[in-house]
């Protein structure tokens, strides 16, 4: 895994959400590097699926939820006045925990983000494209106007899912627990596909298993209680953690 | 406090380590015992009890690959097992120099010393206490207490060339003894590469409490 220090695509600058009184994320700066893996840790409640939706404003439409400081993509505040979040989120995909295809074909499927954007390029093309670097197109390439996105398996429904976001050739790829409704051998297939991924979208992911962080990611940052507490390269993070309270969450020792 | 089983397991490896370095410590004491009483019978023993040095190294590392392989050790407990699984390797490689003295005095016979024994007693004393003060750094996690044992690495070299130098003069002066000169270079270069291989520990312990690979026994201009 490299560890080389690329300029960040996306900074948070002691950002801040509440939601009502509650602080879920607490002044968190961190940095994620281009075209590298970056993955999000830390138990349940520590912010982090939080601080990942906050990358594309995922948290705007739900209610009382308040933030404070920044976060940047390419130099750039994401919750400034007069930014379109629907534009943040072309250039800022995200794939989710449970794989939610559309009641459509395949096709459909991962030509949807590109129609509603008004695409003017060769759909076709595009669509097939993103189902290849999704490491899906040899198991759909003859069913793409007959299956449906229900009539895949689990993984590649999310495989799907990623082809979809990939479709409008996002700069930043977020995802959320992307296998955490997966078997063993379908979540194998979606860490090879993120590796891959990395060589051309930057990624972030937010994971509670500890394996696939250190198996997948370049960086890793943990979160507790909705601080950062810890962010380092993820060899050192998880032989030598620098904080006692990392140490205890990546050695099962906590509470 | 979660992980208790892996909790327990892993401090009853510490344990077996603990008692593999205090019967590799007995062995290499027994061994220059023997030598210096010309006691072949204690020798057998000695090189006898390496065959459970041996099988408990395996023991030890079958012991360690089922940590890894079933709870996925992280940051300070991956340091401790991959350090015990080096440990273990390195104490069955002092067991086998020791064994190697032990069958040194067999092959000697009753012969009588060329020369009485001063310097290879005192080599394995003192590889006997750097060992001790390293299995007990390693169980402190005590890093300054592993520089330390590991810098006796010097004065046991230092006995080494001695016991060359002097084996040199006495085999340029009566050739005869020449065999069993050679016995006791071979026996002297044991007891040094015992104390090379508690410094191997010692960077293990080094490891384990800072998280630093860190050579501790640089080459030196001597002999060995």
């Amino acid at each position: 895994m490299s560890e080389h220090v690329a300029p960040p695509v996306l900074s948070t600058r002691k950002f801040s959400l509440w939601y009502g009184s509650h602080q879920a994320v607490i002044e968190v700066d961190l940095d994620i590097a281009e075209r590298q893996i970056t993955a999000i840790i830390g138990p349940s409640g520590c912010g982090k699926s939080t601080l990942i939706r906050a990358f594309n404003r995922l948290n705007d439409l739900i209610p009382g939820v308040r933030t404070a400081g920044e976060i940047l993509f390419r130099g750039e505040g994401i919750y400034r006045r007069g930014v379109d979040p629907v534009a943040v989120r072309r250039h800022i995909g995200m794939v989710f925990q449970k794989p939610n295809p559309f009641p459509k074909t395949v096709f459909e499927n991962v030509a949807f983000g590109l129609r509603i954007n008004g695409f003017q390029g060769n759909l076709k093309d595009r669509v097939a494209q993103a189902l290849v670097q999704a490491a899906l197109w040899d198991e759909v390439k003859n069913d793409l106007h007959r299956k449906t996105g229900y009539d895949l398996s689990g993984g590649q429904q999310q495989r799907l899912c990623i082809a979809r976001a990939l479709a409008v050739e996002p700069e930043v790829l977020l995802m959320d627990e992307p296998c955490s409704a997966l078997d063993p051998i379908a979540t194998a297939k979606i860490e090879d596909l993120i590796r891959d991924l990395a060589r051309s979208v930057t990624v972030a992911i937010v994971t509670h298993n500890m394996q696939q962080a250190a198996r997948v990611s370049d960086w890793t940052a943990f979160m507790l209680l909705g601080e950062l507490v810890e962010f380092g390269p993820t060899r050192e993070v998880f032989t030598r953690p620098k904080d006692s309270r990392t140490e205890a969450y990546i050695t099962g020792r906590f509470g | 406090m979660v992980r208790e089983a892996f909790e327990r397991e892993l401090r009853a490896l510490e344990g077996e380590v603990v008692a593999l370095g205090t019967a590799v410590g007995e062995a290499v004491r027994g061994a220059v015992h023997a030598l210096r009483t010309r006691d072949p019978d204690l020798a057998e023993r000695v090189d006898l009890a390496d065959d459970d040095i041996n099988r408990r190294r395996f023991e030890l590392e079958e012991r360690c690959l089922a940590l890894l392989a079933t709870q996925q050790p992280m940051a300070s407990d991956l340091r401790v097992l991959t350090a015990i699984l080096h440990i273990a390797t390195d104490l069955e490689r002092m067991g086998d120099h020791a064994a190697g003295v032990a069958r040194l005095v067999i092959r000697m016979g009753d012969e009588p010393l060329i020369k009485p024994l001063v310097d290879i007693p005192r080599m394995a004393e003192l590889v006997v206490t750097m060992l001790d003060e390293a299995i007990s750094a390693f169980v402190r996690r005590d890093a300054a207490a592993a520089r330390r044992a590991a810098a006796r690495d010097d004065e046991v070299d230092a006995l080494h060339d001695q016991v060359h130098r002097e084996l040199f003069l006495i085999m340029i002066q009566d050739p005869s003894t020449i065999t069993q000169a050679t016995y006791l270079m071979w026996a002297s270069h044991g007891l040094e590469r015992i104390a090379d291989l508690v410094t191997n520990v010692c960077e293990r312990v080094v490891f384990v409490a800072e998280g630093i690979l860190e050579d501790l026994n640089q080459p030196r201009g001597g002999l060995g």
